[in-house]
C-alpha cells in the first residue's frame, strides 16, 4: 500500500514539475521576445550599420554557445539570456528597415510576424496536447540542421538567390520540427532547464521569422 | 555583407557544426526511435506548416 502511494506522490511531484517547467519557459520565452521586439525597435530607430547588427548576430551566438551553457543553472542565466536575446533583437534592425521600405513592406514585415506566431503557437500546442515523443526526430534533425548551416555558409560566398530561397524553405521546415522536437523534450522530461528550453525555443521561433520574412520578401512582387 | 564579415560568420558557423556533430551522433546512433505512427504525426503538422507558408505567399501577392 505504501508502495502505491510513494508511485502516485512521484507521478504527481513529476507531473508538477513538467507544469512547472513548462509556465516558467513560456513566460521567459514571451518576456524574451517582448525584449527582443523592442530592441529590433530601437535598432530601427537608431539605424545602425549592417556591420554592427552583423556583430551583435555573431556576438549573440557566441554568448548563446559559449557562455549561456555555463550559466544556465544559475540566476546569472536570466542576464545572459536577455543579453543574447536583445543582441539578436538588435541585429534584426537593419534588415527591417529594408523590409519596411519596400512598397509592400509593412504588410510583409506583418505577415511574417504574425505567420511566425501561428506556426509557433500551433505547432507548439499540438506538442503540449499530443503528448505524443518526438524525440525521434532528433538524428534527422540535427543532421539537417549541419547540412543546411554548412549550404548556408557556402551561398554567403555563392550568392545564387534560387539557393537561398531554398534554404530559407527548409530552415522553416527543420526550425518548424524543432518546435515539435523541444517541446515534446519539455513534456517527456528530456529537457529540465527552462533557461537552456527557452533558449532552444527563441531560436527556432527567430528563424522562423528571418526565413519567412525572407520568402515573403522575395515572393511579393515588390 | 563585407568578405571579412563572411569570413569571421563562416568561422562561427564552423565552431557551431563542430560543436554540433557530437550530439546530432549521438542523436542517430542512440536516439529513440520511430514507433509506427510516430512520423505520421511528425509530417502532418509539417505539411500544415508548408500549406499556411503558400497561404501567407498569396496573401502578400495579392
Amino acid at each position: 500500500m505504501n508502495r502505491v502511494d510513494f508511485s502516485v506522490a512521484s507521478q504527481a511531484g513529476s507531473t508538477l514539475a513538467t507544469n512547472k517547467l513548462i509556465k516558467n519557459t513560456y513566460m521567459l520565452l514571451s518576456a524574451t521576445l517582448v525584449f527582443s521586439a523592442i530592441m529590433a525597435a530601437v535598432s530601427i530607430a537608431v539605424q545602425p550599420s549592417q556591420t554592427i547588427a552583423m556583430v551583435c548576430l555573431f556576438g549573440g551566438m557566441l554568448i548563446g554557445m559559449f557562455v549561456l551553457p555555463k550559466t544556465a543553472n544559475s540566476s546569472a542565466g536570466l542576464g545572459v539570456i536577455f543579453l543574447i536575446t536583445g543582441l539578436l533583437g538588435f541585429a534584426l534592425g537593419p534588415m527591417l528597415t529594408q523590409y519596411l521600405a519596400l512598397p509592400k513592406g509593412p504588410q510583409i514585415v506583418g505577415t511574417a510576424f504574425g505567420g511566425t506566431g501561428i506556426i509557433f503557437l500551433a505547432l507548439s500546442g499540438y506538442a503540449l496536447t499530443s503528448k505524443r515523443d518526438f524525440s525521434f526526430m532528433g538524428g534527422f534533425l540535427f543532421a539537417g540542421m549541419m547540412v543546411v548551416m554548412l549550404a548556408l555558409v557556402a551561398n554567403w560566398f555563392l550568392e545564387i538567390p534560387a539557393l537561398g530561397l531554398a534554404l530559407s524553405a527548409g530552415i522553416i521546415l527543420l526550425m518548424s520540427g524543432l518546435i515539435l522536437f523541444d517541446t515534446s523534450r519539455m513534456v517527456n522530461g528530456g529537457e529540465t532547464n527552462y533557461i537552456h528550453a527557452t533558449f532552444s525555443l527563441y531560436l527556432n521561433i527567430f528563424n522562423i521569422f528571418i526565413h519567412l520574412l525572407h520568402i515573403l520578401g522575395v515572393m511579393s512582387d515588390d | 555583407m563585407e568578405m571579412w564579415l563572411k569570413i569571421i560568420g563562416a568561422v562561427i558557423f564552423g565552431l557551431i557544426i563542430v560543436r554540433m556533430y557530437p550530439v546530432a551522433k549521438h542523436w542517430m546512433e542512440h536516439g529513440p526511435k520511430a514507433e509506427k505512427g510516430d512520423w505520421q504525426a511528425a509530417i502532418l503538422p509539417l505539411l500544415a506548416v508548408i500549406g499556411f507558408v503558400i497561404l501567407l505567399i498569396a496573401m502578400v501577392r495579392m
